[in-house]
């Protein structure tokens, strides 16, 4: 039931609201727009912002000395194998949490989400020795498992609360009508867990894509994700901001436009139970 | 197993590409200097001379490269086949058996023909373990044109007084022009570069024959207070976040009146393509306290290693040895003109006519390299070898955290005194827990 | 509902999760600690030998550490600050209704998906360079000098850039959270002649606590350990003004290879960090059986 609201008070609200949306989002249209410039254009003072000589120098000048394309397979195959691996996993588990709670299962969420308290750095060293001995140094597979473990405590949690939102009769009546476990599951709970697991999937991509602890340090050559490729680019000699804010577009460029295109998904499903 | 399982994930993604070509791939890892980049851009030259070797690059900032080729050499990772490390590494990783040795390099690479200055220090009992792509000392780069409207001149071996009444008559901050522009960004491999340097130019030194800092020293006291007065009266603002390439940034921007940094970036400031200023530079010695003699106090080369243990030793010694020969200076001479030949590590380079008329900073580089004596760097006798480095592991960590108090004191939030004193703190209790102080 | 059977199902069906978990913490986490105990310095091998607690005493008298530990509270309290109160005026602001709400939620929420590498390297070069930064451009224009960022408020620019990373995740839980309100309630209070701002503390506020929460908690968890963002700026400078406890460890087990210091301090820091899960997770706890 929505409220009438005076033109005049909505147009305020409108330019207000833009503002702070444009204020919000500036740094990256910056960045997008110093991709374009020269470099003595991009610190040039007072700055120009539109009015320059347009250029994609930037840009081969990037991918001529990094294969971005290599990196960007990298980002894709880590981030999305690590969110599937995880569902896998979590799917199960947040189950048996959301339908037959036992008496510690409140605690046994709450550790899960403990070990992400971990700080990588007091681990790298002993995980990068099992990483060798394993002989997964420098492979998607070694980052992958990386990837599902850390995020593996938040999936389980978030879809743990979109499990418990589903009222238990539901699938009672499915198991009177003859459904097996697994049957339930599949043909029961995930469809009413769409939003939620969707917005899980999105989040988790996410993360993965942007975690740049355990990507740039485990790997070299073969299977270094985007966030190595924008570690070539932190502080070279010389003038360097539009060859940055290039390869800063590249990188997050992805999963800018993913992101926007999916937010309805992630935002109907980010509620973490919290919505009553 | 694993590698079967490795291979065929490998197949999988590339498919035709990794059975059509039988070449074998090695991986350099590199930091991401000007030098360097320009040899990626010359990898089908490599590609067409050594067409059974395959090069993967990885290309990172300096302080990350180095966790990453320490980490993996002494785990033994074996990610890298090649790896970029300084002169003040490899001793100590040769001492460990960390690094293939250099012998039997191809035909024709003339290690006679390497710098001396250079070279000695990548030996170890007479064998090379390091190849130098590119050699530095240290100098002062400054802006003719203002030093004339200035009415100063500075003399070819400057004293530190000259320097800053240079840089109070070019500073003229209405117009963003600061007098001096010096490293003020914490790490061993940053501002104690410069400052280490400045100390040694000063008499100052790190460590006495026990192995106890010296920052308590007179000498020390004079070295820092002249640092910050320099740079607080001369200096850029932001001057504690600066290192290397923000300070090269600015001067090729012409807001730096002088520049105390690594010869390597003569060549830079003088491009006529990166730099506004390139006319109009000026080279003169690293200064000295008045009275003082000593040409150089600074000493690196970026060095190409083979870590022990690689399966491709032949490739990468194919490669390291392509990188630093003469050969290749000659490609980049051809490509990019003379001036941006790497410079500091041949003889020869400094014999070249076709050099000398192109990089004007030529003669002052030989100097400042030939000048450094690497086992003594200062007045006083030191236990260890270095110049604007001290040759033990501990230094990284140790340099970083002085660094950083030096830091804080150009910040403004700690005295001098204070600096020095937790300095000299710090330094104690970690050479106490390493051992060196009984 | 739950049956013997389906119990029984219910603990094969945690347990990969469990298992894996468990072995991701304590495999690393026993080595940690088993180093933690040497002496083991990465760049000297073959010299490590048992050293008690040594490494221990080592790390907590370095008076970097109280530093790195005020720090560490400081960047987390400062962001979840920044980003709860900015985040319920974002949601209140993108809940009332105005032309183009769809993409200004989008221009909104768009730093969420920026990597902390690429943030803190934009916002390092491009805004916050005294001499070449936007800020110091725009500082010339009015005639003022130039801030120095990041060495003049190190950690509270630290603060701002991962603020500005977090804000939109904040908005988004509020958001929903404040979407699914019952109107009717706000409309009857709005009858009574509530003002405004009673509407909010007493109906809108109450409400969002819950999700308040949530946002507390999956924030600190990510902001115990930032890392990156410091790297990239301030290397944890100027001296240890920007040093949290990650940044610290980092130091000891990366820069100076001093495993078996660093693993002390990892140890340290897992401790602490289990005291703040503890205490997040009673509150949390209490919040969410509600």
């Amino acid at each position: 039931m929505a409220r009438a609201v005076s033109t005049r008070r909505k147009l305020l609200t409108t330019v207000f609201a833009w503002l702070v949306g444009l204020a919000i989002f500036f740094p990256i249209l910056w960045t997008i727009l110093t991709s374009f410039k020269t470099e003595a254009a991009a610190i040039a003072s007072p700055p120009v912002w539109f009015n320059f000589h347009w250029t994609l120098d930037n840009y081969v000048t990037v991918q001529n000395r990094s294969n971005y394309f290599r990196h960007f397979s990298n980002s894709v195959i880590i981030s999305v194998g690590s969110t599937l691996l995880g569902l896998i996993i979590a799917i199960p588990a947040a189950w048996s949490m959301a339908f037959v709670p036992a008496k510690r299962t409140k605690d046994v969420l709450m550790w899960m989400l403990s070990t992400k308290m971990l700080p990588p750095v007091g681990v790298l060293v002993p995980i990068y020795l099992i990483f060798r001995d394993l002989g997964i140094l420098d492979t998607r597979i070694g980052l992958v498992i990386v990837l599902t473990l850390i995020n593996l405590p938040i999936i389980v949690w978030m879809l743990y609360t979109y499990f418990k939102e589903i009222p238990g009769e539901i699938l009672e009546a499915a198991r009177m009508d003859g459904a097996s476990l697994r049957e339930e599951i599949i043909y029961v709970l995930t469809p009413m867990a769409i939003p939620g697991m969707a917005s899980t999937v999105l989040l988790n991509i996410i993360l993965a894509w942007n975690e740049a602890f355990w990507t740039l340090n485990l790997t070299a050559a073969r299977a270094a994700p985007l966030t190595a490729f924008i570690a070539s680019y932190s502080s070279p000699e010389g003038l360097f901001y539009a060859k940055l804010s290039a390869a800063s577009t590249m990188a997050i460029a992805p999963i800018l436009i993913m992101g926007w295109f999916s937010q309805k998904q992630l935002v109907r499903g980010l509620t973490f139970g919290a919505v009553k | 197993m694993t590698t079967t399982f490795r291979a065929l994930m490998g197949a999988c993604a590339f498919g035709a590409l990794a059975t059509a070509s039988m070449a074998e791939t090695i991986t350099v890892a590199t930091v991401n200097n000007g030098d360097m980049i320009r040899m990626q851009g010359l990898m089908d030259e490599f590609k067409a001379e050594h067409p059974d070797i395959d090069v993967e690059w990885v290309t990172l900032e300096e302080n990350v490269l180095r966790q990453r080729v320490t980490q993996d050499v002494a785990t033994k990772g074996g990610q890298f086949d090649v790896m970029t490390i300084g002169n003040y590494e490899v001793p100590i990783w040769a001492k460990q058996s960390w690094l293939v040795p250099l012998t039997d390099m191809p035909e024709g690479y003339d290690e006679e023909d390497l710098m001396p200055a250079i070279a000695d220090g990548l030996r170890q009992d007479g064998t090379l373990y390091a190849a130098p792509f590119y050699g530095e000392s240290a100098m002062v780069m400054y802006r003719t044109d203002l030093a004339e409207a200035a009415g100063v001149t500075i003399p070819d071996a400057p004293n530190w007084g000259q320097i800053e009444e240079a840089a109070a008559a070019m500073t003229d901050r209405d117009n963003e022009i600061y007098g001096i522009c010096l490293r003020g960004k914490a790490g061993w491999g940053e501002n104690m570069a410069f400052i280490s340097s400045m100390a040694n130019s000063m008499g100052a030194r790190w460590f006495d024959m026990d192995w106890h800092p010296q920052f308590d020293s007179e000498a020390w006291s004079e070295t820092l207070t002249d640092y910050l007065d320099l740079m607080n009266n001369y200096g850029p603002p932001g001057g504690s976040g600066n290192g290397f390439n923000e300070n090269l940034a600015l001067f090729q921007q012409g807001k730096c009146g002088m520049w105390i940094d690594a010869t390597v970036a003569a060549s830079f400031v003088t491009d006529p393509e990166e730099s506004t200023v390139a006319d109009s530079v000026g080279f003169a010695q690293f200064p000295n306290k008045e009275g003082m003699e000593g040409t150089g106090h600074w000493l690196w080369s970026w060095n190409l290693a083979i870590p022990a243990g690689t399966q491709k030793e032949e490739s990468a010694k194919a490669f390291v040895a392509w990188a630093t020969s003469k050969e290749y200076t000659q490609l980049v001479a051809e490509r990019e003109g003379w001036r941006a030949a790497p410079p500091g590590t041949r003889t020869s380079l400094y014999e070249n006519q076709d050099y000398l008329d192109a990089a004007p900073f030529a003669e002052m580089t030989l100097n400042a390299i030939n000048g450094v004596d690497i086992l003594n760097p200062t007045v006083d006798e030191v236990p260890y070898i270095g110049s604007q480095w001290v040759g033990i592991p501990e230094f990284q960590g140790i340099g970083t955290a002085v660094g950083q108090q030096f830091s804080a004191a150009l910040a403004g939030q700690v005295s001098a005194e204070q600096a020095l004193q937790s300095a000299q703190q710090l330094t104690e209790r970690e050479m106490t827990r390493a051992g060196y102080i009984q | 509902m739950a049956t013997k059977h389906s119990r029984a199902a219910a603990r094969l069906m945690i347990s990969p999760a469990v298992i894996l978990l468990l072995g991701w913490m304590i495999i690393p986490l026993g080595m940690t600690l088993y180093f933690s105990f040497l002496r083991y310095n990465l760049l000297m091998p073959g010299m490590e030998e048992f050293t008690g607690l040594a490494n221990y005493r080592f790390f907590l008298t370095d008076p970097a550490f109280f530093a790195a530990l005020k720090n560490t509270l400081l960047l987390v309290g400062g962001v979840l600050l920044v980003t709860v109160v900015g985040g319920v005026l974002l949601a209140l602001m993108l809940d009332q209704p105005f032309f183009g709400q769809g993409i200004v939620r989008i221009l909104v929420i768009a730093p969420f998906f920026v990597m902390p590498t690429v943030s803190a390297l934009v916002w390092k070069n491009m805004f916050m360079n005294p001499v070449n930064g936007l800020f110091a451009h725009a500082a010339k224009a009015l005639g003022m000098q130039p801030f120095d960022f990041l060495s003049a408020a190190p950690l509270a620019s630290i603060i701002g850039i991962v603020s500005w990373q977090w804000l939109p995740f904040a908005t988004l839980i509020l958001l929903t959270a404040l979407q699914s309100l019952d109107q009717e309630q706000l409309e009857a209070a709005e009858m009574d002649g509530a003002p405004w701002i009673k509407r909010f503390f007493y109906i809108m506020l109450p409400h969002l606590a819950r999700a308040i929460t949530v946002v507390i908690l999956i924030q600190t968890i990510f902001l115990l350990s930032v890392f990156a963002e410091i790297l990239v700026t301030t290397n944890g400078g100027p001296g240890v003004a920007s040093t949290n406890l990650t940044y610290l460890i980092y130091v000891q087990s990366l820069l100076q290879f001093d495993v078996g210091g660093g693993s002390a301090g990892g140890v340290v820091a897992i401790i602490l960090a289990n005291i703040v899960a503890i205490f997040l997770m009673r509150m949390i706890g209490k919040n969410l059986d509600a």
